[in-house]
C-alpha cells in the first residue's frame, strides 16, 4: 500500500536493519540501499559513536525508527524519559513513521528486555490502544505497531491474535508492520493457518513489512533473525504484497549476522514479489544515492 | 487493579525467577505456568513458560557478560556467573535501555561484599572503570571552550567537564588489566530483541592481578572511543574540582594543596595540562546556575 497516512504518504522500497558490523561498509562504500532501518534505542543516548555514525548515515540514506522496549501493551503508564528521548531521535532522523511491537515487556517498573506476547482481551486492547494514541501525540509521527512471534498462549484469551491485531489498529487509528516471518513463527508454534492471519489484516493500514529468517527446534520455532528466509515465508510475503501492494519491507538479520553484500541480496530477493504489482521500486531521494532498478 | 496488571505482575515474578544451573525453569513455577498458560499438543504449560524465562536470562546475562569482562576476569569465572545472576535478580533492570543493566553494580557490591573476595578495593576499581567506560562512550557533547575564551575570562571563570569525561582515583592499575581483556576478548555489540537460542559464550583466559598501584585516570572519549588517560595527582584534582564548577582560581589551589611539587614547576605544569586538555575538547561553559 505505497504513500499512505500510516507511512507519513511516502513510497519506500526494500530496506536492511542498520547494523554495527556494517557500519565501515556502508560509511566506506556508500552502497545503494533504499533505506535503512535502525533500532531507535541504541541511538536514544547523549552522544559519542552511534549519533556520529547514525549523522553521518542520515546524510546519504533515509531511516526508520523501529523501537523495541515502548512496550504499548504493558499496563504500567508510559515511562516520560523513554517518550523524551524517542522525540528527540525523531526530530534528528526524520522518520516518516515509527514502529514498535505490539506486546509488552515491562511491570512496576522492572524491565525484562523481551517481547512478551499479550493477553488477547478487549480490556488489554483497550489499555495498548490508548497508549499508541499517547505516542502518536507525542511524537508527532505515524507509530506502526508489529505483530510479535510468540511461543505461549493465555487461558484469559477471548480472541485470535489478528483479531486483537485488528481490535487494537482500529482503536489506536494507527498503522501495521506487518511481520510475515513472526506470523509463519507464531503459527508454527500455536497451530494456525498462517494465511488466514494474513488475509485477516486491513491492508490499508500495512504501512510496513518486516521479513527474516528463524530457528527451527523440535518443538517450537524460535525467532532467531539468524538465517535466510525460507520459502514459507517468501509466498506468505507474496499474500502480503498482493492484498496490500508494494510495502515498504524490510529485512531483519540480528545474529551472526553475514556480510553487507549477503544480508542485502537477500533482502532484495523481495523485488521478484513487488515486480508482479508495479512496474519499478520507487527511486531513491537521498543526496548521494541511486535509483534502486530491478534486475 | 486492571486484569492486565495483575496478569502481567504474575508472568513477570515467573520470568524474573533465576534458572536452575541446568538453566531450565524452576520446578516451583509449574503451578503458576498451568494458571496462566494453555498447553499445546507438544508443549505444556510449563515448557512455554519456560522459553521466556530461559530468554530473559540468556539476554540479560550475555549483556551484562559483554559489559563487565574485566570484573570476570579478576574474581574468576565461577564467581562471575553466580554475582551476575545474583545482581540480576536484586537489582533486574529499570530502564528501557540494556546500557544501563550495571548501572548499580558497584553500590550493590559494597552491600553485598560476599562477592568481593579479600580484595573488595581492585574488584570495586574494575566495576568503576567498567562503568565508566560505558558512560564515557555515549556521553554528551558540549560546545568546546576554546583557550582564548579561557584565558580572556580569567581565574573567575566556571568551567564544565564534557559530561563524557570520568575522573577516577584507583588503588590498582586497573586500566592496564582492561585493555589488555578488551585487547583479548574484544568489545561488544547492540543488537535487537531477536531471540537467543543459548547464551553468548566468550573466550576466558587467566589474566594476572595487578599490584596495587594509586592511580588517577581521566576515561574520555576521541574520535569516537574510549581512552584511559593517567594524570598527575595535582591534574586530578584539578580536573576533580573544575567538575564539582570550583572556580578557575579555586580550582588551582586545590589542586596544589600539600603538594610536593616545586613551586617553580607549577606554572609549566598548569599550562602543559591546559593546553593539553584544551586540545582534547574537555572543557565546556558551566551552565548559568
Amino acid at each position: 500500500m505505497p504513500a499512505n497516512r500510516f507511512n507519513g504518504f511516502t513510497d519506500y522500497g526494500i530496506g536492511i536493519g542498520l547494523r554495527i558490523p556494517h557500519y565501515r561498509h556502508i560509511l566506506e562504500r556508500k552502497p545503494v540501499v533504499d533505506w535503512f532501518e535502525i533500532i531507535s534505542e541504541n541511538y536514544m543516548v547523549d552522544g559519542g559513536k552511534p549519533l556520529k555514525v547514525l549523522d553521518r548515515i542520515l546524510e546519504q540514506y533515509r531511516v526508520v525508527q523501529h523501537g523495541v522496549s515502548m512496550y504499548f501493551g504493558s499496563a504500567e503508564p508510559l515511562n516520560p524519559e523513554h517518550l523524551k528521548r524517542l522525540k528527540n531521535l525523531v526530530r534528528r532522523t526524520r522518520t516518516p513513521w515509527l514502529s514498535d511491537h505490539l506486546c509488552w515487556g515491562s511491570v512496576d517498573g522492572t524491565y525484562t528486555h523481551d517481547l512478551l506476547p499479550m493477553p488477547y482481551t478487549f480490556e488489554a486492547a483497550r489499555i495498548t490502544a490508548q497508549k499508541i494514541r499517547q505516542v502518536q501525540d507525542t511524537v508527532e509521527v505515524p507509530v506502526v505497531v508489529e505483530n510479535v512471534s510468540s511461543y505461549a498462549e493465555y487461558h484469559v484469551s477471548e480472541m485470535t491474535e489478528w483479531e486483537f491485531l485488528n481490535e487494537v489498529v482500529e482503536r489506536a487509528d494507527c498503522g501495521i508492520l506487518l511481520d510475515v516471518n513472526n506470523i509463519y513463527v507464531s503459527s508454527r508454534n500455536h497451530d494456525f493457518d498462517p494465511f488466514t492471519y494474513v488475509n485477516s489484516v486491513p491492508a490499508h493500514r500495512v504501512a510496513q513489512i518486516h521479513i527474516a529468517g528463524h530457528s527451527k527446534f523440535e518443538k517450537y520455532i524460535l525467532d532467531t533473525h539468524d538465517h535466510p528466509v525460507i520459502d514459507p515465508v517468501w509466498a506468505l510475503y507474496a499474500r502480503a504484497i498482493e492484498r496490500c501492494g508494494p510495502t515498504a519491507t524490510l529485512l531483519e538479520w540480528d545474529d551472526k549476522i553475514p556480510s553487507f553484500e549477503e544480508v542485502h541480496a537477500e533482502a532484495l530477493k523481495a523485488n521478484r514479489f513487488f515486480q508482479k504489482q508495479a512496474p519499478f521500486v520507487p527511486a531513491v531521494e537521498a543526496p548521494g544515492a541511486r535509483a534502486l532498478v530491478l534486475p | 487493579m486492571s486484569e492486565l496488571l495483575n496478569l502481567q505482575r504474575r508472568v513477570a515474578a515467573v520470568i524474573l525467577q533465576p534458572l536452575t544451573s541446568a538453566e531450565t525453569m524452576r520446578r516451583s513455577a509449574k503451578a503458576e505456568a498451568d494458571a496462566l498458560i494453555k498447553p499445546n499438543k507438544v508443549l505444556s504449560s510449563f515448557e512455554r513458560l519456560e522459553i521466556y524465562n530461559q530468554q530473559y536470562w540468556f539476554r540479560v546475562l550475555s549483556c551484562f557478560a559483554e559489559d563487565f569482562p574485566g570484573l570476570r576476569a579478576i574474581v574468576g569465572v565461577r564467581t562471575f556467573e553466580k554475582l551476575m545472576r545474583a545482581y540480576l535478580t536484586d537489582c533486574p533492570s529499570r530502564s528501557f535501555t540494556l546500557r544501563n543493566l550495571g548501572s548499580r553494580l558497584e553500590e550493590w557490591l559494597s552491600t553485598n561484599p560476599k562477592w568481593i573476595g579479600s580484595n573488595p578495593r581492585l574488584v570495586l576499581d574494575m566495576v568503576r572503570l567498567e562503568w565508566a567506560h560505558i558512560e564515557a562512550f555515549d556521553g554528551g557533547f558540549e560546545p568546546v571552550l576554546t583557550p582564548a575564551e579561557i584565558e580572556a575570562a580569567g581565574l573567575d571563570l566556571r568551567i564544565s567537564l564534557q559530561p563524557y569525561v570520568r575522573l577516577l582515583e584507583l588503588a590498582y592499575p586497573v586500566d592496564d588489566l582492561l585493555i589488555e581483556v578488551h585487547d583479548y576478548e574484544g568489545e561488544g555489540n547492540v543488537s535487537s530483541n531477536a531471540a537467543r537460542q543459548s547464551r553468548l559464550r566468550t573466550r576466558v583466559r587467566h589474566y594476572a592481578k595487578p599490584e596495587p598501584e594509586p592511580v588517577y585516570l581521566a576515561v574520555h572519549r576521541a574520535d569516537d572511543s574510549v581512552y584511559y588517560k593517567r594524570l598527575q595527582l595535582e591534574s586530578y584534582r584539578m580536573l576533580k574540582a573544575l567538575s564539582q564548577q570550583a572556580p578557575l582560581g579555586n580550582a588551582i589551589e586545590r589542586a596544589f594543596e600539600g603538594s610536593s611539587m616545586p613551586e617553580e614547576e607549577r606554572i609549566p605544569a598548569l599550562q602543559e595540562w591546559f593546553a593539553n586538555w584544551a586540545q582534547l575538547g574537555w572543557f565546556s561553559r558551566a551552565p548559568v546556575a
